[in-house]
């Protein structure tokens, strides 16, 4: 994905960008002609809450400049870029590209998350990346459940030119996935992709027939999944520290990826998430074509979070 | 992290008796809990400020300082307040008063439960309305979106409209309408594609197919589990597209609900209904009482009530009792509730709902109490031959192990199922000198395995 076409960082930019604007807005409104006293310090800190960083870290940011601008004058500028380097440095350490190792044949990347985070498209959108990227590419149809879910992945897969391996509906899914991989072993394809039903964290029978599909891919490869990717919806709120820690302790999960950042939802729960979990972030979606799949960047979601153009 | 208010106003009440009576300063920093409790809630920001405004007027009154039980007061407040603020009295209950075919318009963002809210809702109103309904979808964006609503459609046995492809919405739109006019459809629900509200493009787009149908109700659909952004989204749903009511989905997640409040709070526009599940027949009325106390972290009793009541079958638990009476339950009875329990959602999904989520929660995973464990005891009794079921003192050394081979458990599994159903045993005929009202006061705790000992 990091040949990136003419036109991709604008998009990427535009759709941040109005993440960013109520933030902005605010953040312009308190400071632009003000002392940073108490008041607007407060205030800062609701910014932040308001772009679901959560209280524990926006609390923490704004002690930030508590200690080291205390009743100064700020510009917004100022204020932005060390909201923004606060936030960076807290992401920088996540900021981890999803790297295939070539040498694993077919590479399998599981891809897990609640109903409706965007699984199926984001399996959608990396698989045209990798088949444009030269890589050959199966897909999973797992999404046994939700009605239509195969029929969706599989014109995905006509778009992206991957073959999809699909059952019948309701078919078990573990079933299906060992299927896939045999597919995939003998297409000696690169790449396989494995789409999951939508489940709630708390659910324990579902989460036990995850765990299943896990138990039932290792068998066949035990060296799989070499990545498994929990898809979390950037309009959540703070229920993404119980979907992280919940997909992580029972399924394991390797890295993030975070979807319909083109609305006004902020996402800012990452950093908080970020903090505690130490969990890779790969990607970000910004929108609902195949190119709105964008590497996770630090520094740009920091700025695009507070509302800092380069 | 996500201590429930309960939690918070213990801490916070065991410090304040110390100094006697509540002081204006007391009931301050008490609004402060109420504060942080909304927010890690996900309760959008200014809708906290403006609901912890409303409960201080309330509180800072005789009330609070006259009462004996400060905790309790400010808690039943704050519950109170916040049940009057979600409820409304149109729960559950949709505007049908208009010329058929009433049109029922659902929006939303991509992801938040539209076309799976749309087949439930049309179950709903043919099953308790006895309504003809007509079910079309309007997603020509998502691929495959029309086809699940037509699959969905007939799982739950209402008409979907025929598909054509590369018509747009409005179209599609108008030529359900011509339908469902037609063909003399009570209700029509168009499901519509998800959006996000600044899609200046789509939200035209959806404007243009509510000026072309004129719906009755326009429904937005929003997922329980989300943030902040809950506010801005209601509010542009609200004010572009005109909506009637909300329906919440995902209940059924673990989430504290905020948005809710949120939601209901910037559109004055009711809940009418929540989603508490996969399967197409899980969709309620809402209930403020219900979503508060999950709000505030005091767990989700009434939902635990009700799961149960829906669950249990009322001929079966008859048949129980008497035979709990008479001191003759045997292993069949046994097999019977471990059904039971799991068809409630299991072990977890019964905890998730008690108070004290976050407690329970943490001793189950220190008990380790293994889900798979009751169906493996369903087996066990199932690999019994009826004389065993009903003498269980009949299994011997050779027997217990006939069992294990056939249900693909061990002996020390069977022993600790016997064990079970012998405290069990025992318990009924202790319940039984205590009498019906005995029975029914400790009955559910009894059934569970352990008899409950794992939650004292």
């Amino acid at each position: 994905m990091s040949d990136a076409k003419p036109g991709l960082f604008a998009r990427l930019k535009s759709g941040l960008a109005r993440s960013a604007q109520r933030l902005t807005d605010g953040i312009a409104a308190i400071v632009t002609r003000r002392k940073l006293d108490e008041a607007a310090l407060t205030e800062l800190e609701d910014l932040l809450i308001t772009a679901d960083l959560g209280l524990a870290v926006s609390k923490e940011m704004v002690a930030g400049l508590r200690r080291t601008r205390f009743n100064q004058e700020a510009s917004t500028e100022e204020i932005r870029t060390t909201l923004a380097e606060g936030a960076a440095n807290i992401l920088r350490r996540v900021e981890k590209p999803l790297t295939i190792d070539p040498a694993i044949k077919p590479f399998v990347i599981l891809v897990i998350g609640v109903n409706g985070s965007g699984k199926t498209t984001t399996i959608g959108k990396l698989a045209k990346s990798y088949v444009d990227a030269g890589k050959k590419v199966v897909i999973a149809a797992g999404d046994t459940f939700r009605a239509a879910a195969v029929e969706q992945l599989k014109i995905w897969g006509e778009r992206a030119g991957a073959f999809v391996v699909a059952g019948a509906a309701n078919a078990d899914a573990a079933g299906l996935v060992f299927d896939a991989l045999d597919r995939a072993r003998k297409d000696s394809a690169d790449i396989l992709l494995i789409d999951t039903a939508g489940r709630l964290h708390n659910k324990s029978d579902l989460m036990a027939e995850l765990q299943k599909v896990l138990r039932v891919l290792k068998k066949a490869e035990p060296t799989a999944p070499h990545a498994v990717l929990l898809v979390l919806d950037a309009t959540v709120g703070q229920n993404a520290h119980a979907q992280v820690q919940t997909f992580r302790d029972m399924i394991g999960v390797t890295g993030l990826v975070m979807t319909k950042l083109d609305g006004t939802a902020k996402g800012g729960v990452l950093v908080a998430i970020a903090e505690k979990y130490d969990m890779p972030v790969h990607y970000i979606g910004v929108g609902e074509a195949a190119e709105d799949l964008r590497p996770f960047v630090a520094v740009d979601f920091a700025k695009s979070l507070v509302g800092l153009e380069d | 992290m996500f201590d429930g208010l309960g939690n918070r106003f213990n801490d916070l009440f065991d410090r304040l008796r110390r100094h006697g009576a509540l002081t204006e300063a007391d009931v301050d920093a008490a609004m402060r809990e109420i504060r942080v409790a909304l927010l890690e809630a996900d309760v959008a920001l200014p809708v906290v400020k403006q609901f912890v405004d409303g409960v201080r007027a309330k509180a800072v009154g005789q009330d609070v300082l006259r009462s004996v039980s400060p905790a309790q007061m400010v808690v039943k407040i704050v519950h109170d307040h916040l049940v009057e603020t979600l409820g409304s009295d149109s729960a559950g209950a949709l505007n049908l008063n208009a010329v058929p075919p009433v049109v029922v318009m659902m929006v939303g963002l991509q992801g938040s439960g539209k076309t799976t809210t749309s087949a439930k809702l049309a179950r709903l109103l043919k099953e308790r309305e006895k309504r003809k309904v007509l079910l079309a979808s309007l997603d020509v964006n998502r691929p495959a979106a029309q086809e699940q609503l037509a699959i969905l459609a007939k799982q739950v046995n209402v008409t979907s409209l025929p598909v054509v492809a590369l018509e747009r919405p409005v179209a599609i739109a108008k030529r359900a309408l011509d339908v469902g006019r037609r063909e003399g459809y009570d209700v029509l629900i168009l499901d519509t594609a998800g959006r996000l509200h600044i899609d200046e493009m789509l939200m035209q787009e959806v404007a243009a197919v509510r000026d072309a149908t004129q719906p009755t109700e326009t429904l937005l659909v929003a997922d329980a589990l989300t943030g902040q952004d809950a506010v801005n989204l209601a509010k542009s749903f609200a004010e572009r597209v005109g909506i009637t009511g909300i329906v919440l989905t995902r209940v059924d997640g673990d989430s504290r609900g905020g948005a809710a409040l949120s939601m209901r709070a910037v559109t004055g526009q009711p809940i009418k209904f929540m989603g508490t599940g996969e399967k197409l027949d899980a969709l309620e009325a809402f209930q403020a009482s219900r979503i508060a106390g999950r709000i505030l972290g005091m767990g989700d009793v009434v939902g635990l009530v009700e799961k149960a009541a829906e669950n249990i079958d009322r001929e079966e638990a008859e048949k129980l009792a008497k035979k709990m009476q008479k001191g003759s339950f045997d292993l069949d009875d046994l097999a019977g509730q471990l059904k039971q329990i799991r068809k409630m959602g299991g072990m977890g999904g019964i905890m998730g709902m008690l108070p004290g989520i976050n407690k329970v929660k943490k001793q189950l995973s220190e008990a380790k109490i293994d889900e798979s464990m009751l169906k493996r005891q369903e087996a066990i009794i199932s690999s019994m031959t009826k004389t065993e079921k009903r003498n269980p003192k009949v299994l011997d050394a050779s027997r217990r192990r006939r069992i294990a081979a056939g249900s693909g458990t061990s002996v020390p599994e069977i022993n600790r199922l016997l064990k079970q159903y012998q405290d069990m045993a025992d318990m009924m005929k202790r319940m039984n000198k205590l009498g019906q009202k005995g029975l029914q006061r400790h009955g559910i705790q009894a059934l569970l395995p352990g008899g409950g000992r794992q939650q004292h």
